[in-house]
């Protein structure tokens, strides 16, 4: 054993974020960005990058390929678990014709996108687009490479380049027998114009895409090795903790600093906006220590007073309201309920959810009147940096974002930055100096991103032979488009509070054809702040849909998936997937003794998706979800294992809000603090998942988010086929499910 | 001063007496691998051994933890991540975002070194860590490969 006396903060050098392939690249990127300074120091060292000499050159933005051969993929999207640095650098390779066993790849910055004329496209990853919005650029980023690198090639043996092939990052004149690789060709082709004319393969010739493959950045997390955004380490770097005006919209009235100013390591204490007040202290420990001590007192301004009952009227208004917007309407629904037979209706509701990243929020940031660099997890660095300079009072040129692996997003670390807003204000308190901002998970609780908090009345005319003649959906609630993105509401609504209703479109599309029909939507917008939460507005539609689909079906004598099937006509991708898990779960034999069955499909994401979803639940009112069959037909499948390992990890994100999750408002604040009051789920409840993945072509959706939609309505259907209770106001956890 | 064995090495730290191990390991000794996701022994990611057994180093004090006792972090597993649990995540690309899986591994290797062959039940019982991005149904297969492979009571 060896003693280590180092005296006692002189932390270990912690292991670099940056794969060393970034070293060439930040050089290289510096000069084409006109030379500026990147500042890029590695964590614990100190030391800024140096141009190294002989790095090679890129060959087109997109690729840079070694002399030992090592490819390197430059990824714009971000990585949050989801695989999407994996798909991207699959496809890029693909094109490329390079060995899989050597691609690496690395993050571009969005100030080299800024600067390069957004060459690598938009930064944004969220609603399940990274790879199906950027699939093209990134293709043809790949394949323009492996042009260049044949031209070299070919121009160095005196051949023209439609002789030569490329395989496996081997080029070869078969001609003449002669072969070369990428690597001793990479720095010719750099000095060539782009190819003009780019073809793409046939996805049917694929061999890199498209297959099973491991991911890229599994190793170190395996070892601890994986720097997150937390993880952080600068040299000469403070910590800050912070507290934020429990309600939305109060402010900062006084706070005492004197009180805690001599506390161990402190070093200051400021307000952060009008809103916030924050401790920078040598160690984040000592930071939140101090913060905890320090009296605040708030001016908890107008929603004070707002309590979840408070919102919950609201809405109920809303269900009845004259006014609302129209999202899809065909026929005549009120004279179709008039005419009915039978009449079915029905209210649900769905509560607020915090996004819960494993990670909490966090930035470190560096500010100078100057310049100011920022280093976050985001799954938008573009929008970050353009969070920074804001708050920096500087223009995005004398800013910089780094993009810091995520520990979990799922539409958190997007739309909106407030946590790197906060991350600048501190630093600006202390020049020069950088700050690393961590969110305690108390923090984080109660300052999310919202999912939206929505009611929805459906009201359904049935013939008298059972059949669907009419649909009314009024849905009263929230817009997140409205709280944070007012610039893409059209004409005052909300497309995306429609996700899965569309009645056309390659997005989300309702799947039903239903003769009568109106959804609409009475915007309520409470004060605590919605957001983009894995799924979107998907997640309530399908339960409001598809729950109530099997009520109907119920209501009308009929098998709820033949009652589906008979709508389905014109729908024939959304129907294979309902088909496919029917049969895999062996819908039309008996389940076991004392398991119930239920079902549910719907389209979102660009992607068709189906659940059906085996139960049991105990005489003590014990919910156990035994199975559950999901089937996706997002176009492409880009890496079949890493879909069926996105649809299990969404249905227990889904199932984990459709049966514990509640933020619940009182005095104006979300009362849920920790994992201990927001309960999720974990391993004892984990039930089997097994995926079909049935990709039909010519479209591209997503596989992130679609299936997440459909096992809550799957498992709530089967709940009810087990206990004869309707469960509607979620979570599940509000429903007594003892039998009587 | 606080003395600490962490991974075979002895370590002299300046923190404050109710300091959480966690933030020792984090912050004093930058040993990162360890994780901060609740704070209050719920979610598990800043497992820990302390003389072979997992506990949540959010919640021990770094006061109330000995000189002698050994404590292992996910740096100290093995050397080249090469404990069965390790080889066994790797074959089932177990991680998501990755930021649950320094403690789930610490969990894991931890009830294989008790019980080397533990049933489903038992796996799903002990193992209560959060993880969310839902790599659970992995983390279970990872455990009964780890298990398989006759090594699991090793470290
Ligand atoms: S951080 Fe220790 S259990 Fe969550
Ligand atoms: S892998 Fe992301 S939280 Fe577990």
């Amino acid at each position: 054993m060896s003693i280590d006396t180092r005296p006692g903060s002189a932390p270990a050098p912690a292991p670099s974020p940056v794969r060393p392939s970034r070293r060439g690249f930040l050089a290289g990127a510096a000069a084409a960005a006109g030379g500026f300074s990147l500042g890029f120091h590695l964590p614990g060292t100190g030391e800024a990058i140096a141009a190294p000499a002989g790095a090679a050159p890129e060959v087109n933005a997109w690729v840079v390929v070694r002399p030992d051969e090592t490819v390197v993929i430059r990824i714009a999207r971000s990585e949050m678990g989801q695989g999407t640095l994996t798909g991207l650098a699959q496809l890029a390779a693909e094109e490329l014709g390079c060995d899989w066993a050597r691609v690496t790849t690395e993050y571009p910055t969005p100030g080299q996108n800024l600067a390069r004329a957004r060459v690598w496209g938009d930064f944004s990853t969220g609603g399940s687009r990274g790879i199906r919005e950027s699939h093209e650029l990134v293709r043809k980023g790949g394949a323009a490479a492996r042009m260049m690198l044949i031209e070299a090639a070919a121009q160095g043996w005196g051949v023209p380049a439609s002789s030569c092939r490329a395989e496996k990052g081997v080029i070869t004149h078969a001609e003449s027998g002669r072969t070369t690789t990428y690597g001793s060709v990479a720095a010719e082709a750099a000095k060539l114009p782009p190819p003009k004319d780019v073809v793409l393969k046939d996805p049917k010739d694929w061999t890199i895409a498209g297959q099973p493959l491991k991911r890229l950045d599994t190793r170190p997390k395996l070892d601890g090795s994986q720097i997150y955004g937390m993880d952080l380490s600068l040299p000469g770097m403070l910590n800050a903790a912070i507290r934020d005006c429990p309600v939305t919209g109060g402010t900062v009235k006084s706070f005492e600093a004197e009180a805690v100013s001599g506390m161990p390591g402190v070093k200051r204490v400021v307000q952060v906006g009008e809103t916030g007040v924050a401790v920078i202290a040598d160690t984040f420990w000592r930071a939140k220590t101090a913060l905890d001590a320090l009296p605040i007192v708030w001016d908890e301004g107008p929603n004070a007073g707002v309590s979840s009952a408070s919102i919950a009227a609201v809405l109920r208004e809303g269900l009845d309201a004259p006014e609302a917007y129209i999202g899809n309407k065909a026929g005549d629904v009120e004279a179709a309920l008039k005419g009915a037979e039978r009449v079915v209706e029905a209210v649900y509701s769905v509560p607020f959810q915090n996004h819960a990243t494993m990670e909490p929020m966090n930035a470190t940031a560096r500010w100078t009147p100057e310049r100011c660099e920022v280093w976050t997890p985001t799954q938008n660095g573009e929008a970050a940096l353009a969070a920074t300079a804001e708050a920096a009072g500087l223009s995005a040129a004398k800013c910089e974002v780094y993009k810091i692996h995520l520990g979990g997003g799922f539409g958190r670390r997007g739309a909106t930055h407030d946590w790197v807003r906060q991350a600048v204000l501190i630093a600006k308190e202390m020049p020069d100096t950088p700050i690393k901002l961590i969110w305690t998970r108390e923090e984080d609780m109660t300052h999310g991103r919202y999912h939206p908090i929505t009611q929805c009345r459906l009201r359904a005319a049935l013939d008298r032979n059972g059949d669907l003649t009419g649909l009314h959906m009024r849905i009263s609630g929230q817009s997140i488009l409205a709280a944070i993105m007012p610039q893409r509401m059209v004409n005052g609504r909300d497309p995306v509070t429609f996700q899965g209703l569309n009645p056309s479109g390659p997005e989300a599309t309702l799947g039903y054809a239903i003769p009568n029909i109106l959804v609409d939507h009475a915007m309520r917008n409470p004060h605590i702040i919605p957001g983009f939460w894995r799924g979107v507005n998907m997640n309530p539609n399908a339960i409001y849909l598809e729950c109530f689909m099997d009520e109907l079906a119920h209501a009308a004598g009929q098998d709820p998936l033949a009652f589906r099937r008979k709508l389905m006509a014109n729908h024939p991708k959304h129907r294979a997937v309902l088909d496919a898990v029917a049969d895999k779960i062996g819908w039309s034999t008996k389940p076991p003794e004392g398991v119930a069955r239920g079902i549910a499909q719907m389209m979102g994401f660009g992607s068709y998706v189906a659940a059906a979803a085996e139960v049991s639940v105990s005489p003590d009112g014990k919910l156990k979800v035994h199975r559950i069959v999901a089937a996706t037909d997002p176009g492409y499948a880009l890496n079949p294992q890493q879909i069926d390992a996105q649809i299990a990890g969404s249905f227990v994100y889904g199932l984990s809000a459709a049966l514990h999750g509640a933020c619940t408002v009182k005095d104006g604040r979300i009362e849920q603090t920790n994992f201990d009051t927001y309960p999720v789920m974990r391993l004892d409840e984990m039930p089997a998942v097994e995926t079909i993945i049935m990709p039909s072509g010519g479209f591209w959706g997503g596989v992130g988010e679609p299936t997440i939609a459909v096992a809550a309505p799957a498992v709530l259907n089967a709940v009810f086929a087990a206990t004869g209770k309707r469960v509607r106001d979620l979570p599940l956890a509000n429903t007594d499910l003892r039998r009587a | 001063m606080v003395r600490l064995n962490v991974n075979g090495t002895l370590r002299e730290v300046e923190a404050e007496p109710d300091t959480p191990l966690l933030w020792v390991l984090r912050e004093q000794i930058g040993l990162t691998g360890t994780k901060y996701g609740c704070g209050i022994a719920q979610c598990g990611a800043c497992t820990v051994h302390l003389d072979g057994t997992a506990v949540r180093s959010c919640s021990v004090p770094v006061s109330a933890v000995a000189a002698e006792q050994k404590i292992v972090t996910i740096e100290g597993l093995s050397a080249g991540a090469d404990h069965p649990v390790q080889k066994a995540w790797a074959a089932l690309d177990v991680p998501q975002c990755g930021f649950c899986q320094s403690g789930m591994i610490m969990a894991s290797a931890a009830l294989l070194a008790q019980n080397p062959h533990p049933s489903e039940s038992e796996i799903r019982a002990e193992i209560t860590n959060i993880c969310r991005c839902g790599t659970y149904n992995r983390v279970l297969a990872g455990i009964q490969r780890a298990a398989e492979s006759g090594q699991g009571s090793r470290g």
